[in-house]
């Protein structure tokens, strides 16, 4: 897993409540057998004419936000599926950090497991965000997970909440199977007392 | 005196295997359902690391989404479908697990294929990487989605990290009304708590309304927990619950079965167990329910009309209602039965089951499908299809103008080959409206399988008490 530790991009505002999994990449696109390559085809819908030309009213196509890796979005951000084509095809295209007022539970699952770090923040403070990313060029926040800051383009601070386990393993890019498996002998003990408490 | 534990506390606790200082805790896990379209990178994963399956028996494998739903003896045409069901038999061989594959009489849809064959049991815990696993929940099993990677990592270790989720309870007193199904109280339970109203719960559905349903309609209700936010549905094993499970192949046998009920008989709530949130409302306020939007909580009766997104006072939700309206091609104030469709899709592993291809064909029977109407009707698995060609339903479908197909996910999110063109409006069993889900440009109204039929039959939709 990649490692997360600071970032400083542009911002892209997408202020969109419940955004769904499908709108991220819709399932015409899970046909993949491999991890990459869902770049291309991220917010498809929302992004591409019918024709595949650029919709120019979307906010990654806009030239100011065509190399943002960090996204500011509205409430319930990625709803609906379980499928991890969400967080590969939103790394796969480079958004590495994603702000929302609050987040799908599977999906927030799935995007620490790739190394994107999702934060999750108050209506108000999404709010200014929004603002402040509306500003085109000039968006660049700064997101250090060590420090758990978000510093703004006026030079503000925001502070957010992490899980500590999630941060270690970003920070570190650390794969939870091998973690798990040097816990081998508890999980044999519980084989054992599952089997004579439960034979069936 | 121990302390008193809800269902989701009884099972969350009995399978920890180890618990971290912060509270995250390595689970076991009992089930794990897999199928082609979210497992290739996980096997591929394993294969790079070297790694084997540590229980091979506690994984099943079925192919669903992306098998096509007519004549199976023909090459399917799409090469990408094709290679992630032939990788799933090659994955399935190579790290020896048991699968149904597109051929097998027991293929299906992975939560119609479990419960059937009896893999789905009270008691235990069972992943898919599919959001829909918390149908399972309908047997007092705590069963979620997973992604991709916790796909491998349950294929690893038979375990899982989590955070232990909160406790919310839903209770609708009381029967339901005539002529109201499951799907009308789930849709009904989503339009209250919106569709993030669960996020980090647990939700345990009780109450006359839940208890009184068959296996079936309680798995209807739990497959679209993950509609309201919430990963986890459960109701708790009864007489109801035994019925069912009693003799399947992969039930306990005889001698091993009676303990297993007494087990399962003491999977419910304790009187006095704490629910951080509590949700109640009456079985006699639910009417039949349609969906006029792009969420599952843009619900309505089917006796109501379009909202006007001008009556609402939030500016992102009027925002998220307008586009949903545009998108929709519907106008604010429309009554819902004017709205006309062409397109019905009965199926999915929210309405595919024996009893709800019964309701359909309740409505179909001695009635034509309207002229433009397209009408299909998916069985949940080659085993409902198979008995409802005994009961004779596929005689009845066929007669009154609907395609009966194979089994599978089909036009639920338009994988195969079965799938809207933009523009065109089904009313639709499945469980999500979103945009684009059945296909490009595509315009979902979520019912029920009676529902569904009389649309299709009048081609607009109606109430199924309105058809003549």
């Amino acid at each position: 897993m990649e490692k997360f530790d600071k970032l400083t991009s542009v911002a892209a505002p997408l202020p969109l409540i419940n955004v769904d999994t499908d709108m991220i990449i819709p399932a015409r696109f899970l046909k993949t057998i491999k991890r990459t390559g869902l770049g291309s085809d991220l917010f498809s819908t929302l992004r591409f004419n019918e024709d595949g030309s650029d919709r120019e009213d979307f906010v990654l196509n806009k030239p100011a936000y065509k190399d943002a890796e960090i996204l500011v979005a509205g409430d319930n951000f990625g709803c609906g599926s379980s499928r991890e084509h969400a967080p590969w095809a939103l790394m796969d295209y480079g958004i590495k950090c994603v702000i929302a007022p609050s987040f799908a539970d599977i999906f927030f699952n799935n995007s620490s497991k790739n190394g994107m770090l999702l934060i999750k923040l108050p209506q108000e403070q999404v709010d200014k965000l929004m603002q402040d990313a509306d500003q085109g060029a000039n968006s660049t926040f700064t997101v250090d997970l060590e420090a758990q800051e978000i510093t703004g383009p006026d030079g503000e601070v925001i502070k957010f909440e992490v899980d500590a386990f999630k941060k270690h393993c970003l920070l570190n890019g650390l794969d939870d199977i091998g973690l798990t498996m040097q816990k081998d002998q508890k999980i044999n003990d519980y084989e054992e007392r599952q089997k004579a408490a439960q034979p069936w | 005196m121990s302390e008193a534990k809800t269902l989701y506390d009884k099972l969350w606790d009995s399978h920890i295997v180890d618990q971290q200082d912060d509270g995250t805790c390595l689970i076991y896990i009992d089930r794990h359902l897999v199928h082609e379209v979210t497992s290739p990178q996980a096997f591929e994963g394993m294969r790079n690391d070297g790694r084997s399956v540590r229980r091979p028996e506690l994984t099943l494998a079925v192919a669903d989404h992306n098998v096509p739903t007519t004549d199976r003896s023909i090459r399917i045409e799409d090469d990408e479908s094709r290679i992630q069901i032939e990788a799933l038999e090659k994955n399935c061989a190579d790290f020896g697990l048991e699968l149904y594959s597109m051929n097998d009489i027991r293929q299906g849809i992975c939560h119609v294929v479990g419960p059937e064959q009896g893999f789905t049991l009270p008691g235990t815990t069972l992943v898919c990487g599919d959001s829909h696993t918390a149908t399972h929940g309908a047997f007092g099993s705590m069963s979620f989605g997973i992604g991709t990677s916790e796909v491998e990592h349950v294929l690893a270790t038979q375990t899982l990290l989590l955070t232990k989720c909160r406790n919310m309870r839903v209770t609708v007193n009381g029967a339901l009304p005539a002529g109201v199904t499951a799907k009308d109280l789930i849709l009904a339970v989503i339009g209250k708590i919106g569709t993030a109203g669960g996020t980090g719960a647990a939700i345990e559905f009780c109450g006359e309304a839940f208890t009184s349903l068959s296996m079936e309609g309680r798995m209807t209700v739990c497959n679209m927990t993950i509609e309201g936010g919430a990963r986890v549905g459960l109701i708790a094993p009864d007489e109801t619950t035994f019925e069912f499970l009693k003799g399947r192949p992969k039930s306990p046998k005889a001698g091993a079965w009676e303990a297993a009920v007494e087990f399962w008989k003491t999977l419910k709530t304790d009187d006095g167990a704490v629910f951080e949130e509590e949700v109640v409302m009456e079985a006699s306020d639910i009417k039949p329910q349609v969906t006029w939007g792009t969420s599952p909580e843009d619900v309505t009766t089917i006796d109501g009309n379009v909202p006007n997104p001008a009556d609402e006072p939030d500016e992102n939700r009027r925002n998220k209602m307008e586009r949903s309206l545009e998108y929709m091609g519907l106008d604010a104030g429309m009554a819902m039965k004017d709205i006309k469709i062409n397109t019905t899709f009965i199926g999915s592993c929210t309405n595919s089951r024996l009893e709800d291809m019964r309701a359909a064909a309740e409505v179909a029977k001695g009635r034509k499908v309207a002229d433009g109407v397209q009408a299909l009707v998916v069985p949940g698995s080659g085993l409902i299809k198979e008995q409802a060609e005994q009961e004779g339903l596929d005689k009845i479908f066929i007669e009154a103008g609907f395609e009966w197909r194979e089994a599978g996910c089909s036009m639920c999110l338009a994988m195969n080959a079965d799938k809207l063109k933009p523009g065109e409006r089904a009313a639709s069993t499945s469980n999500r409206n979103f945009e684009g889900r059945q296909g490009p440009g595509g315009r979902t109204h979520l019912v029920s399988p009676a529902m569904a039929a009389a649309a299709a039959i009048a081609g607009h939709l109606t109430d199924v008490n309105d058809l003549d």
